[in-house]
């Protein structure tokens, strides 16, 4: 297992077999998110309170998610990165963070779009709201202490451990609802209970599975580019753009 | 005398030796608070209700920007690398640093705190509360800013960065604390607010050291 780890973990072998990956994850994004969006605006009903509005739901929840997934990722790879000194879980992290404070942007949007006709107001300063905007405040000083650095070795590192630092933000945010009063509505969905009419739930589990692989996709798309940047010394690559051995 | 003191008496010596890198902070503190009545309203009203708010606020701006002193000059005179490959414990030795810095910083503004509470027309009351969240707080402001600081002494042109990755850590901090204020003003229980303070304060001096040494390592491969 380490062995297979190690060995799909050097550069040049993931550049390779990532490539016959990214379909795997396209196409089922692909058909879930149709699936999906044909769940969430045709069949599932409209809410009994809220009305048409509450489909903005299936986008809204799942960026949601994924912008609280995608950051524990990003820092899990980056300790990944310092412990074992892998340089593929630096490029994981490093890519990821663009990608995670899209959904949170996403996430943010999605949710003022709502609160409008809901709450009567496009922002409150609640605890749910303020604390995902500290989570895209992470995301940007993640990138941008990434991108100070001449030396990408001392990038990687360093930007890593400001991410595992942020990650004490994840509970709070997940919490939040909980924690405090809030405007926020509380979830719908956990382990345990599912408070939802169960069109609305398949819709949205469609739409949140759609969005991992996508995230997937995303990953080693943009993986393979960086690597091919952080390795163009290397033989392989010049062999891989010139075609020979010079 | 052990090394531990040794470094904190030498941060504060040369503190003294360069007295407006201590001094400008607190001015900055001092003119960021007076520009609030000019801008928003002379009322006293008004004022009594922002003031906490406003206190809190300008001094995380001027921790901020006396972090950049905390590491920058023993990076350059290479003071930094011998504590690195010293054999003392380099979490201690930066904690020491971190002490000084509360000291230099941390202690002024909690001292200074009631005059600007009074021209910013708080009660009495409200400006006991308030020196009790900064007693709490700023020590932390110093411990999670060492963090930052660790981070980006290697680089050049840090300018603002060191702001956009601390601030963030620090709006936590900001919500307890002025919400215990203003709670207080209204005569409201904020036990739960200084219990808060009180948790990130232990667990940030449980863990920034360990954090900012390593961080120094790897700042100063």
């Amino acid at each position: 297992m380490w062995k297979w780890i190690q060995a799909f973990a050097s550069p040049q072998n993931f550049y390779q077999s990532s490539e016959k990956i990214i379909p795997w994850l396209m196409v089922p994004f692909i058909l879930l998110s149709l699936a999906g969006l044909y769940w969430g605006l045709v069949v599932s009903p409209a809410d009994y309170q809220q009305g048409d509005s509450v489909r903005i739901m299936f986008v809204h929840v799942p960026a949601a998610w994924m912008s609280l997934f995608v950051y524990v990722v990003m820092a899990v790879a980056g300790g990944i990165g310092l412990i074992w000194q892998i340089k593929l879980a630096f490029v994981v992290a490093k890519v990821s963070a663009p990608i995670g404070a899209a959904f949170t942007f996403l996430a943010l949007i999605t949710g003022s779009i709502w609160g409008k006709p809901m709450w009567g107001t496009w922002w409150a300063w609640d605890a749910r709201l303020t604390s995902e905007l500290i989570l895209l405040f992470l995301y940007l000083a993640y990138m941008s202490l990434n991108n100070a650095f001449d030396n990408p070795k001392t990038a990687n590192k360093a930007s890593a451990i400001l991410a595992i630092v942020g990650l004490v933000n994840i509970p709070i945010i997940y919490y939040s609802v909980e924690w405090w009063n809030s405007l926020h509505q509380g979830s719908s969905v956990s382990v345990s209970k599912v408070s939802m009419q169960i069109d609305m739930f398949i819709a949205l589990m469609l739409i949140s599975f759609a969005f991992k692989f996508l995230y997937g996709a995303l990953v080693l798309m943009r993986s393979r580019d960086e690597v091919l940047v952080r390795e163009q010394n290397s033989r392989w690559v010049r062999m891989l753009i010139t075609g020979s051995e010079k | 005398m052990n090394i531990y003191l040794q470094t904190l008496t030498r941060d504060l010596h040369s503190a003294i030796h360069n007295l407006s890198s201590v001094l400008n902070p607190l001015l900055f503190f001092i003119i960021s608070i007076s520009l609030f009545p000019l801008a928003i309203s002379p009322e006293a009203s008004m004022l009594s209700q922002i003031a906490a708010g406003v206190i809190w606020v300008a001094s995380m701006l001027a921790v901020l920007l006396s972090l950049n002193t905390l590491f920058h000059n023993d990076f350059d005179n290479g003071v930094l690398e011998q504590m690195v490959i010293s054999h003392h414990s380099l979490p201690l030795l930066i904690l020491s640093k971190i002490v000084a810095h509360w000291l230099l910083t941390g202690v002024p503004i909690i001292l200074l705190s009631p005059l600007l509470g009074v021209l910013l027309f708080l009660d009495n009351e409200s400006i006991k509360i308030l020196m009790l969240t900064l007693l709490l707080a700023t020590p932390s402001l110093s411990l999670i800013g060492a963090i930052g600081a660790s981070l980006i002494v290697s680089i050049k042109n840090s300018g603002m960065l060191l702001s956009l990755l601390i601030l963030p850590l620090y709006i936590p901090i900001l919500i307890f604390a002025s919400s215990a204020v203003s709670q207080a003003q209204s005569g409201l229980e904020i036990d739960a607010q200084l219990y808060f303070l009180a948790t990130i304060l232990v667990v940030s001096l449980m863990l920034v050291p360990l954090v900012s040494a390593l961080s120094l390592k790897i700042s100063l491969e």
